[in-house]
Formats: C-alpha cells, sequence, structure tokens
C-alpha cells in the first residue's frame, strides 16, 4: 500500500470528509478544520487538497442543489471512497501500533 | 450586504470556467456565514485574502476540449480543401482578391527591388567605405556651386603635402568617347585616362595581365566587352591598339566590365594618365605651368584607412586660396565627397541644400507602400465584408461540433491560402513587368532568386497580410453563439461599417493624389517642351572632332559635304548646341559696375554657325566673311544684353581678357542648357581653333538615311581612321527632359495601377453590398422604386465617401507638387482645372465602377429575389 501520496493536510481534510458526510463540501470543511485547529483555514486550500484527493481516488464528488446564499449557485459535495476508507484506516493502524509503543516514563516526561 | 466586487471579478476571469460555478459559490457562502458571525467588515477582509488562495494552477488551467483540437495532416489538408472550395465557388471575388493583392505586391516589389539596387550602387568597389572624389564649394552672386572640376597641380599637392592622409591620388580625364582601332577594326568606346594606381584603387578584377599594367605610359587596359569587341577570342594581351588615330598603345591587361550599377559603368577602357598629358598640348601647358585656375579635370581619392573624410576634408579646405588668392572672394572650399554618397547624395540647388536622387527614392518608397497599403486594404475589406456573410455557416459548425480554434484555423488559412497565390501571382507580374520597368528606370535589375532577404521579406510579407487580412473573420466570428445567429437575432453593430468605410476614403485619397500628380507632372514637362528654343534642330546633327585629321581642312571638308547636295549647311563649333560647355569671367564693357563678378557662357564657332542651326536675329547681324573685321565680332543673346545692361548693344566693345570684340548681333535665346532653367547669358565668337564638335544641317528634300550615307562616305575619305558617329541633335534635346519623363512615366503607372486597385476594391464592396441589400431592393420594387431611385440609393454611399476623399487630397496634392515645382525656375502653375479634373475623373470612375452592380441589382425581379430562402 502506497501511502506516502497522502499529505498531513490532505489527511485531515479526509478525515473531515468522513466526519461530515452526506453534508461535506469545502465551506463546510474548512470551517470546521478552523474550529478544530484554530488556525485559518481557506476554502481555496480545502478545495485544492479535495481535488488532489479526488485524483487519487479516495473521494469521489457530485454537485448538489443550488441555495441562495451562495447566490443560486450549486455546490460540490463530497463522500470518501472505499480506497479513501481503507488508506484512514492504515494511516491509523500503523499510528496506534507507534503510540502503544511509547513506555510510560516517555509519556510523563511530556506532560 | 454584498462581498468585494473586485476579487469577484478578478476570480470570474482567472479561474477555468467548469470550476467558476462552485469556487464562487462557496467563496459568497462562506462570506455570508462570516457576516453573520464576524461581522461585514472582517467578512470582507477575509475575503479578499481568501482569494488569492485560488490563485493556483489546479484553478487557473481550463480543462481540455471534449474532442481536443489537434492540428493533424488530414485536418489541415481538409481547412485547405474547404478553403478552395470556397474560393472556387465566388470565382469573381477570388479573383479580384487575389488579383488585387497581387498587382499591390508587384509593385512593391519592383520598387523594393528598385531601392535596393539604388542603395547598393558602387558598393561593387571594395575600398567602397574610403574612395571619394576631390570637390569644390563656392559662393557667386550669392548661389552656392559644388563642382567637381579641379585644377591639374591639386594631384601633386595632395600627394606631397598631404601625402599621409591618402593611399591613393587618382588624375581622370573624365570618361569620355574614344576611337579605338584593331587593324581594320574600330570602335567608339568610352574611356578614362587615370593616373597608374587606378586599378588599385578600384580593386579592378584582372583576367588577364595585373594591376601594374598602367606604369608603361604607352599602354591600355580593356574592359572584357571592349578585349572582345576587338580581338574576338584571341590573346589581346600585348597588341597594339591606337587611341582617336593617333596614340599606339599595348594592351597590357583586361579586367571585368564594371557592373552597371556603378559610377564607372561606361569606363571600358583605361589608359595611362602620362599619356594623356604628353598628348595633349593644353594639358601639357596646365602641367608644366601648374595652372591653378584651370579648372578641367576629375580627381579621385582613397583615403589612409586610419584617416576619415571628415579630418582630410578639413585640413585641404584652404588649398584653393591658398595658390590663388585672386578667388577669395568666392569663399571656396576643397572637400571630399565620398563615394557612399555620390549616387544619392549629388546635388544641390542655389541655396547649397542636398538635392539628389535620395529624394527619389523615397518618394518611390513612399509611393510602393502606398499601392501596396491599398492592396492590403481592398483584401481586408473584401474578406471582412465576405465573412459577415458566413455568419450562418459559423453557427452551423459550431452546433455541429466545431470549436472556436478550429473555425479560427479554417479561417486563417483561407486568408493565408488567397495571399500565398498572391504572392505566387505578383511574381509572375514582377517578370513580366521588369523589362518595360528597366527600360524606363535605366536599370539592370532582376529578381534576386538566390537572396534570403528577398524570400524572407516576400514570404514575411504575405504571412503578415495573410494574418492581417483573416484576424476579423478568424477572432470576431468565431465569437459567436450558434444559437443567436442561426435564429436570426444577430445583429452587426450599426458602425460595422465604419472602417471599411474610412479604408475605402484612405484608397480613393491615395488615388486622387496620384492623379492629380501626374497631371502636373506631364504638364510641367510639356510646358517645358513648348518652350521657344531659340534655333531649329530638325535635320541637326553633329559629328564629335575626335581625330587630328578633322581638324585640317575646314573649306575642304565643308566643300565636298555640300557638293553631295544633301547637306544644306555644316560649320563647326566648340560644343553642340544642346550643351553649353564652358563659362568665363574677365569681361569688361562700357557702364559695367566695377564690382560685378559677372560670368559668361563662351561658345567658339565659325561663320557658318548660325545658318547651320537657325539663329533668330533680334538686333543686327550674323557673322559674315564680308566683313574681314568680324574675326573680333561677337554675338551675343538676349539675355546677355539685359545681363550687361546694354541700351543699343550692336557696335558695342566688350573686352574679353586682352581682346577687344565688337558686338555684330543679338539672338533669341537658345536652350542649350536644361530647359527647366533660365538661360545663361551666353557670348559668341568666332574662332575656328576651338572647334570640338561638326554641326551639319540636311536637307530636308532628301531622305535622311540616304544623306548619312554620303555623308558617312564623305567622312571615310576625310577621316579614315575612325568611325562615322552622329548624334541627332532633336534626340539630345530630349535626353534632357529623360528624369523629368522617367519620373512622369513611372508616376503615371502607379497612378493607374493605385486606380485600378482601388476600383477592384470598390466593385467589390458594391457587389457585396447590393447583394446584402437584395431583399430590399426587391421590397422597395414592389412598392414602387424606379431604377433610377434604386441606382442613386446604392451609388450615393460610395460616392459620399469619394467626395470626402478628393477633399483630403485637393491640399495633400498641392502642398506635395507646389513644392516639387519650387526646384524648376521655368515651371507651370497649377490651376483649379487640374484639381476639378482629377476630382471629375475619380467620380465618373466611381460611379461606372458602382453603377455596374448597383444598375443590375436595380433590374432585378423582385419576384426572384424575395422568394429566396
Amino acid at each position: 500500500m502506497r501511502r506516502s501520496d497522502l499529505g498531513e493536510f490532505e489527511e485531515v481534510v479526509l478525515l473531515t470528509v468522513a466526519v461530515m458526510v452526506p453534508k461535506a463540501y469545502s465551506v463546510i470543511i474548512a470551517e470546521e478544520l478552523e474550529r478544530e485547529t484554530g488556525q485559518p483555514v481557506s476554502t481555496g486550500a480545502v478545495h485544492a487538497a479535495l481535488q488532489r484527493l479526488e485524483q487519487k481516488g479516495y473521494v469521489t464528488s457530485v454537485l448538489g442543489e443550488a441555495t441562495a446564499e451562495r447566490g443560486g449557485r450549486r455546490k460540490r459535495l463530497f463522500t470518501v471512497t472505499a480506497l479513501g476508507g481503507r488508506v484512514l484506516t492504515d494511516v491509523r493502524s500503523v499510528r496506534n501500533r507507534l503510540w502503544e509503543r511509547i513506555v510510560p516514563p516517555t509519556m510523563l516526561e511530556w506532560s | 450586504m454584498n462581498p468585494p466586487r473586485f476579487p469577484d471579478r478578478l476570480l470570474t476571469w482567472l479561474v477555468a470556467p467548469h470550476l467558476r460555478e462552485e469556487v464562487l459559490g462557496d467563496m459568497h457562502e462562506r462570506f455570508f456565514r462570516r457576516a453573520g458571525r464576524l461581522g461585514e467588515t472582517t467578512a470582507r477582509r477575509r475575503y479578499w485574502r481568501d482569494s488569492l488562495a485560488y490563485l493556483r494552477p489546479s484553478f487557473i488551467r481550463r480543462k481540455p476540449a471534449s474532442n481536443p483540437t489537434q492540428t493533424t495532416p488530414t485536418m489541415i489538408r481538409n481547412y485547405v480543401k474547404i478553403a478552395l472550395r470556397n474560393l472556387v465557388k465566388h470565382k469573381g471575388y477570388s479573383v479580384i482578391n487575389i488579383g488585387g493583392l497581387a498587382m499591390g505586391m508587384a509593385v512593391a516589389m519592383l520598387i523594393g527591388l528598385w531601392i535596393y539596387d539604388e542603395l547598393s550602387y558602387d558598393r561593387y568597389f571594395q575600398h567602397y567605405g574610403r574612395i571619394a572624389k576631390v570637390m569644390q564649394h563656392g559662393t557667386h552672386n550669392g548661389e552656392v556651386f559644388n563642382g567637381e572640376y579641379n585644377p591639374l597641380p591639386y594631384g601633386n599637392e595632395l600627394r606631397t603635402k598631404y601625402g599621409a592622409d591618402f593611399d591613393h591620388v587618382i588624375m581622370s580625364s573624365w570618361t569620355s568617347d574614344h576611337i579605338l582601332a584593331y587593324g581594320e577594326k574600330k570602335f567608339t568606346k568610352t574611356g578614362n585616362y587615370l593616373s597608374p594606381d587606378a586599378p588599385d584603387m578600384f580593386t579592378l578584377k584582372m583576367l588577364r595581365g595585373t594591376r601594374a599594367g598602367l606604369k608603361d605610359p604607352a599602354s591600355i587596359l580593356l574592359a572584357e566587352s571592349v578585349a572582345r569587341a576587338l580581338f574576338g577570342d584571341a590573346d589581346p594581351m600585348g597588341k597594339t591598339v591606337k587611341i582617336d588615330n593617333k596614340l599606339n598603345v599595348k594592351v597590357t591587361g583586361v579586367y571585368e566590365d564594371f557592373p552597371f550599377n556603378t559610377e564607372f559603368r561606361d569606363m571600358t577602357f583605361i589608359a595611362p594618365w602620362d599619356l594623356y598629358v604628353s598628348s595633349e598640348d593644353w594639358v601639357k601647358r596646365a602641367q608644366d605651368n601648374a595652372e591653378w585656375g584651370n579648372h578641367s579635370w576629375q580627381i579621385l581619392a582613397q583615403i589612409a584607412p586610419n584617416s576619415n573624410f571628415e579630418t582630410v576634408s578639413d585640413k585641404i579646405k584652404n588649398i584653393r586660396v591658398e595658390h590663388d588668392p585672386a578667388t577669395a572672394f568666392l569663399k571656396p572650399a576643397v572637400f571630399l565627397h565620398p563615394m557612399s554618397r555620390w549616387h544619392l547624395y549629388s546635388g544641390w540647388d542655389k541655396s547649397g541644400n542636398l538635392d539628389g536622387r535620395i529624394q527619389y527614392v523615397w518618394l518611390f518608397g513612399i509611393i510602393g507602400l502606398f499601392v501596396l497599403l491599398l492592396a492590403c486594404i481592398n483584401f481586408m475589406n473584401l474578406s471582412t465584408a465576405r465573412s459577415e456573410k458566413r455568419a450562418k455557416e459559423v453557427g452551423i459548425r459550431k452546433a455541429v461540433g466545431s470549436v472556436r480554434s478550429q473555425l479560427i484555423s479554417q479561417f486563417f488559412s483561407e486568408s493565408l491560402l488567397v495571399a500565398g497565390f498572391a504572392f505566387a501571382l505578383s511574381i509572375g507580374f514582377v517578370l513580366l513587368m521588369l523589362p518595360f520597368f528597366n527600360e524606363v528606370a535605366d536599370k539592370k535589375i532582376g529578381i534576386l532568386w538566390t537572396s534570403p532577404l528577398f524570400w524572407l521579406s516576400g514570404l514575411g510579407f504575405s504571412l503578415m497580410t495573410g494574418l492581417i487580412a483573416g484576424s476579423y473573420p478568424a477572432l470576431y466570428l468565431s465569437s459567436f453563439q450558434p444559437v443567436k445567429v442561426l435564429k436570426g437575432t444577430f445583429r452587426l453593430g450599426r458602425f460595422a461599417s465604419i472602417p471599411r468605410q474610412v479604408l475605402v476614403v484612405v484608397q480613393f485619397t491615395v488615388s486622387v493624389t496620384l492623379i492629380i500628380g501626374t497631371i502636373i507632372v506631364y504638364r510641367q514637362i510639356q510646358h517645358a517642351k513648348n518652350r521657344s528654343i531659340g534655333y531649329d534642330r530638325a535635320g541637326l546633327i553633329t559629328v564629335a572632332m575626335n581625330t587630328p585629321e578633322l581638324h585640317k581642312g575646314y573649306n575642304a571638308l565643308r566643300g565636298a559635304l555640300l557638293q553631295t547636295g544633301v547637306v544644306v549647311d555644316m560649320s563647326t563649333s566648340s560644343g553642340p548646341a544642346t550643351d553649353l560647355r564652358s563659362q568665363n569671367a574677365g569681361f569688361e564693357w562700357e557702364g559695367k559696375d566695377p564690382n560685378f563678378k559677372e560670368s559668361f557662357g563662351t561658345v567658339a564657332v565659325t561663320h557658318d554657325f548660325g545658318k547651320t542651326v537657325g539663329w533668330q536675329f533680334k538686333e543686327g547681324r550674323d557673322f559674315s566673311r564680308q566683313f574681314t573685321t568680324d574675326s573680333s565680332g561677337m554675338v551675343l543673346n538676349e539675355t546677355a544684353v539685359r545681363y550687361m545692361g546694354l541700351k543699343n548693344p550692336v557696335g558695342k566693345i566688350v573686352k574679353w581678357g586682352d581682346t577687344s570684340f565688337r558686338v555684330v548681333g543679338v539672338i533669341r535665346d537658345m536652350v542649350m542648357e536644361s530647359p527647366f532653367k533660365p538661360i545663361t547669358p551666353t557670348i559668341f565668337i568666332l574662332r575656328y581653333d576651338w572647334a570640338d564638335v561638326i554641326n551639319i544641317k540636311l536637307n530636308p528634300a532628301r531622305s535622311t538615311r540616304e544623306s548619312l550615307r554620303q555623308i558617312e562616305a564623305v567622312f571615310r575619305k576625310f577621316n579614315p581612321g575612325s568611325p562615322f558617329d552622329y548624334r541627332f541633335t532633336d534626340e539630345q534635346y530630349a535626353l534632357k527632359f529623360r528624369a523629368e519623363e522617367q519620373i512622369g512615366k513611372l508616376a503615371s503607372a502607379f497612378a493607374v495601377l493605385a486606380v485600378l486597385i482601388s476600383c477592384l476594391g470598390l466593385f467589390g464592396m458594391a457587389s457585396f453590398v447590393a447583394e446584402q441589400r437584395t431583399k430590399e431592393i426587391g421590397i422597395r420594387k414592389v412598392l414602387g422604386a424606379s431604377v433610377f431611385n434604386l441606382w442613386r440609393l446604392l451609388s450615393k454611399d460610395f460616392v459620399v465617401l469619394v467626395v470626402i476623399a478628393f477633399g483630403i487630397a485637393t491640399p495633400t496634392a498641392y502642398y506635395f507638387l507646389y513644392n516639387w515645382l519650387q526646384k524648376y525656375e521655368y515651371r507651370t502653375d497649377i490651376s483649379w482645372w487640374i484639381f476639378a479634373l482629377s476630382g471629375a475623373g475619380a467620380l465618373a470612375i466611381t460611379l461606372l465602377t458602382v453603377s455596374f452592380q448597383s444598375i443590375k441589382a436595380a433590374l432585378m425581379n423582385p419576384v426572384k429575389s424575395l422568394r429566396s430562402e
């Protein structure tokens, strides 16, 4: 499994899509990330990351309904594909395994 | 509350169309959410910053078309095929379009070749950049003159005193006619006596012998053509040739003929300067006595490599005043005139301003550009007019699935094809016109088949014309929305035809200006031709006295000629009637203002000269053998009498140097110089020994050919050493109009072409308009409009344009031609009727051109025109 092609920001965005499904689109994702990280996140950055994810096959998208607050424009809704889900699980299990191997004294030093 | 406008617009423009909707939607939604939470000001600020996040290639890059346009050979072949079909379908337009453009290109090409030839004049010589003529500048009675006749001692002075500045100083006897004889073969050839290092300066390409061939005073170098004429295929080296039946010289070399576009193209042989000095008494005298006042020779020089013309001119400027202080009142200055300026920058008017050929280079360059512009305008006009008809085609092509880039390629390939055809055709035109053009312009120009510059500029130009003319249909029409075009709601703006109208006005302005110019040039020539020349040139011939034999028995020769019965009279003179060869000062007469610095044309004649040329006496009488005192007699022309301020000139005494002359008669002015110039005050005296030409008046009752045959027989007897060469005075006189006639012929040719090209364009436009308005005309006819009404309706627009063009052309032409005429002292006036005539002419041509189409349209059966579609 190649997983070197999933950047950190991409990983976070992919996770957020998974969280927000079925209502995941760039504005919501950007706001969610802003709230979670406390850093300003622009829709442009999120959109670009989503484009890359879609290219890699981790998400798919459809055009949704038009809404008034968007000036009658449609939004693009994203869902995680099976491949995307597997990648996420992989990443997570790698992390978990590593976490579990950290000995308690080290943890104590950090806190 | 609204998001900021500018970032929106920026994004709309920048972001690829397929992403535009979601991107702008995201931006707006985010803006309203933020505005609700954080307030409008913050939302606006963040909006600006957020928009920057979209400035990345993944948003800007356009989505590739669903059916990608590949410029495959198949596609290109298809474009060309469709373009050809279109050309064949509209044959009339294609002919007008290609023919008009080809004509314009041909004219431009001819003029370009001519300018190239003019600019490459004399570049044959390897020392082109360092060769100069020694010239003198001075002011006499307020008039500036620049002369290239120099006194003999200048040569030595430059060589000895300023030797470091010069590589070569060459004395020249001028290139003139001489007889070359080898055995029985005799030819009159033009050649020059030059200093021995001349071959080095000219870097002669020696075919036989060496450049040192002139070191021996009894030697001669021949041009290849002369060597061939004299010796055929035999080896000329070492053979003895006789010059002017008196000088025996040995051939020491053969050089390649100078090319036609060099100053020395007539120099077909070169003999040593020392031979010239020793064989001509007057030259020997000038050399032995160091005559600083005898200005008779040309001096050429090549400056040293480390020097330049300005500094050397500055050094030598005073050599005349130093040795001939009496001429200080002329403020003379000696200077070097570089070879690079001989051809185009020689000739000065009376105030010393440059008046050279470069003006014609500019003039014709501009005319060429204009004719080309006219042709291009036509081409663009017709292409755009045609293409409006093709809006529907564009619509259907798009509906069927053409993408814009394919339509652009289609239109461009059509216009490039037309431009390419025109270029090929124009080369054909040039080939056809070159012989005629070379004759008129006195050139030997050929197409520069091997010059990359020629092909580059020709093809580059065709490409540019094609691209410019094709740009309107290609770029504008291809942007139409198929729905609108096909539904028929598509309208070109009211002002769509304005550029075309402007172009037509430009065309006709140029044409009318050229017409007016041509008329005035011809009027000026006619004006000068109608000038009364003061003598009778019909049946008058001149023969050069080029051998010693002819200078012996004057009376014997005259008697023999008269005895033939084909000669009315014969005389000799110091120059032909068509050439005033010498001007002199040093005259005194009763009542002369001592400060008056006079200058007279001087001609030496024999008793019979007046009767030979047909002098017309105003006062007094001709020279006569009845009065022995006439040997010191003098005849004046009218201008001389006015110039001297004499009341009763006959009988007055005029002193020239130490000799006194008595005026016996006054003749009407003879035009001996340029017919465009005022007459020089001239005196005629009786000197048999100054004779240089024989004037013969043929008997008008006899056929010229028969007369010449009999005269030739007499000359064979009296002058066996030389061929019988004669010149008709009327032909010589006609030569004086050559420059003007050249301009006249070229200008009229260009004017005709310009008018023709403009008419072609107009014709095309008229037919286009008539076609476009077919339905309107049909309806008007049904409602009762007469043919005349319709004709007026269709022609009016064009007539207005031509009238506007005429309004612009009149002052322009007046301005330029007024300035041109100022150059001539004897000139015609610019009268109003010329303008009226040209205007009426242009209008008539326009009406003729337009009427053909408009009447055809007006006569059409309305049933047919309304039924179509």
